[in-house]
């Protein structure tokens, strides 16, 4: 599956597609069908997102997450800092990445 | 040290207020990321991993403790209370807002730093030696030569779109604390034999994808024409550089493909076209900025001797403090290595001791250093037990300079959108690994560093043992090199074989240091052991 990604202009941080808004956490992404190019346009235009792009995900025990390791410390933050991961609704899924 | 005069503070001013107006127009959507992409670049904001990150230019790697607890300051209001002190003596912040950005840079105007020629194909920040000023092995304090090619380099038009970006490091002792020769350009202030101060050029080093190490280009040109000889090389890369492949475009393939020799005649016929043309400072400006680096007040009839009673600060001593010209002084280092902890970072509150001691011992000053390390360059022998007890209340006390655990590594893929791998946790278990000091001791100088990708901001070229972190079909894998040194005895590593996953490294790395002391000979560091028996003992260790 294909989930839609970008940094937020303001602040910087990675925010996932939902399939309406943009959400911090990769568990709220949503599977992007052939509309995607039609979003992204729509996104981009709006100059609030930067630099979205499609990334392969999966549904694992632990929700959605993307499969490549770049892609899986952006969604879950540092692995070395445990203190600035991005707050999963699963507490545990701060040792996803590794 | 260098204080603005008022067209300095004046540019650096305007360009707060230039950058202010481009983040307004960015935010209210009158500017694409297009657009505003180059404009950020060029005040040091990238958009990495997680966030944006911001890199600080600490021009040669000195602060004042006014600067420090600037950088403290920030790290809290703006960040997440800490930053990260680079291998190019810089300081990175991970956690930037864009809305922050132009108060945040003019916070860092108002003690006369900035983040211009941080990023992008210019002249970069220039480095020089930590102990400048203090070294008893230098010819001159290189710091002023540095300041006037900064001063040269801002803004300078001609070299705003280089081909690439381009780093230059001034040192001025036979000793290269540096890393001189793997940069750009190489400069080493000399002394003729008429005792006149110049300065030996080297150029086309670097390390990144196709490490080099620089030849020597100039043995000796006159400091008055130091910055016309700096032009006449910079006219050249700039005429002669490659535009059309990224990957060929640093001056080091320019060097490499014309060659040493062609490359020395075209910067002379450069060199001397630009005679006459006015190019050079006025000797006054010179000597105007060398005032500013001056030797501090030191005090004399100070006595040498150090109590040593306490076996702590012993270890500390021996590893962490070297010798000053002036009697009665010393030079610590603070590294910021702690075992287990994140090569190059401080908290603000860290940051804050240390801009304190600084204050109190240091005649206001410090020094970052390229190994991510922080110098306290002039302190009373009679003061270093107080300062280390204050080190050791703030975790700043790791006695590991230049031993295995004092690692250079970059972000890696924790933070940086170019890694392919991870860096900062091999440090650490190979840190862990490591641990006792007594066997650091027992194993001695050994620079290891490592880096999350080929473009080797870690170093890992010039490390004895270097790490390079890679991309195997998703899975981070790690090759070992050896025998590399960024020193005076420069040296580019080599790899020993396939590469090991994140565990198999630490174990590797071990395997290499248990060849070296089973086969050293007397006074022989590991990389001596290295140089002499070659790579076969040390692969035959590794992969039987």
């Amino acid at each position: 599956m294909k989930i839609l990604t970008g940094n937020d202009l303001r602040t910087g941080d990675v925010v996932w597609w939902t399939g309406y808004d943009w959400s911090r956490h990769v568990s709220d992404a949503a599977e992007m069908g052939d509309n995607a190019p039609d979003v992204m346009a729509r996104e981009v235009a709006k100059r609030v997102v930067n630099d979205c792009y499609l990334v392969d995900a999966e549904r694992t025990e632990n929700g959605i997450l993307p499969v490549h390791i770049k892609e899986k410390v952006r969604a879950t933050g540092p692995t070395v800092r445990p203190d600035l991961k991005i707050a999963p609704p699963d507490p545990a899924a701060g040792n996803w990445v590794i | 040290m260098y204080k603005y005069d008022t067209y300095d503070q004046e540019m650096v001013d305007t360009r707060v207020a230039e950058f202010r107006d481009q983040v307004e127009r960015r935010l209210a959507g009158k500017l694409t990321e297009e657009q505003f992409r180059p404009l950020r670049l060029k005040n040091g904001l990238y958009q990495q991993l997680h966030a944006y990150m911001l890199r600080v230019a600490i021009p040669y790697g000195t602060l004042s403790s006014k600067q420090m607890r600037m950088l403290a300051e920030i790290a809290r209001k703006y960040d997440r209370d800490y930053g990260h002190f680079t291998t190019r003596q810089n300081i990175q912040y991970n956690w930037i807002k864009l809305e922050d950005m132009p108060d945040l840079l003019a916070d860092l105007a108002s003690v006369e730093m900035h983040a211009i020629q941080t990023s992008g194909n210019c002249i970069r920040n220039i480095s020089s030696d930590q102990f400048a000023g203090a070294a008893a092995d230098e010819v001159a304090d290189p710091r002023p030569y540095a300041e006037l090619l900064r001063q040269w380099s801002s803004f300078h038009p001609e070299f705003s779109h280089l081909p690439r970006k381009f780093k230059i490091a001034v040192i001025a002792s036979d000793e290269d604390r540096a890393a001189m020769r793997l940069h750009d350009i190489g400069i080493q202030i000399v002394k003729n034999d008429a005792g006149e101060i110049g300065a030996r050029y080297y150029a086309g080093g670097g390390m990144g994808r196709t490490p080099m190490i620089a030849p020597l280009i100039r043995d000796f040109v006159p400091a008055e024409e130091l910055v016309s000889y700096a032009e006449a090389i910079m006219r050249v890369y700039n005429r002669y550089g490659r535009r059309d492949n990224k990957y060929k475009a640093r001056i080091k393939i320019l060097v490499h493909e014309m060659g040493a020799e062609q490359f020395i005649e075209e910067v002379d016929a450069e060199f001397e076209h630009l005679q006459g043309q006015n190019i050079d400072a006025p000797a006054a400006e010179l000597e105007r900025i060398i005032g500013y680096f001056e030797d501090p007040a030191y005090e004399t009839g100070l006595s040498d001797e150090i109590d040593r009673s306490d076996p702590d600060f012993a270890v500390w001593l021996d590893q962490n403090v070297h010798a000053h010209k002036q009697p009665g002084y010393a030079i610590a280092t603070i590294s910021l290595k702690p075992v287990g902890g994140i090569p190059g970072d401080a908290s603000s509150a860290q940051m804050d001791v240390m801009a304190d001691l600084m204050e109190q011992y240091s005649f206001d000053e410090c020094r970052v250093t390229h190994a991510q390390n922080i110098v306290l360059p002039h302190i009373r022998k009679q003061d270093l037990y107080a300062v280390w007890q204050k080190l050791v209340d703030a975790d700043l006390a790791s006695p590991n300079l230049d031993l295995i655990s004092d690692i250079i590594a970059c972000p890696g893929l924790d933070y940086c959108s170019l890694a392919n791998a991870r860096s900062i946790p091999v440090a650490q278990k190979i840190a862990k690994r490591f641990a006792d000091i007594d066997r650091q001791k027992e194993l001695g100088e050994l620079k290891l560093k490592i880096s999350g990708c080929i473009n080797a901001c870690g170093h890992h070229h010039a490390g004895h043992i270097g790490i390079l972190g890679v991309d195997r079909k998703g899975v981070e894998n790690y090759q070992l090199l050896l025998g590399g040194s960024g020193a005076e005895d420069v040296s580019l590593a080599k790899i020993t074989g396939p590469g090991f996953d994140e565990d198999g490294i630490v174990d590797a790395v071990e395997k290499v240091t248990d060849v070296y002391v089973a086969e050293r000979e007397d006074g022989e560091r590991f990389v001596d052991t290295y140089r002499r028996l070659g790579m076969e003992p040390f692969k035959e260790a590794l992969y039987g």
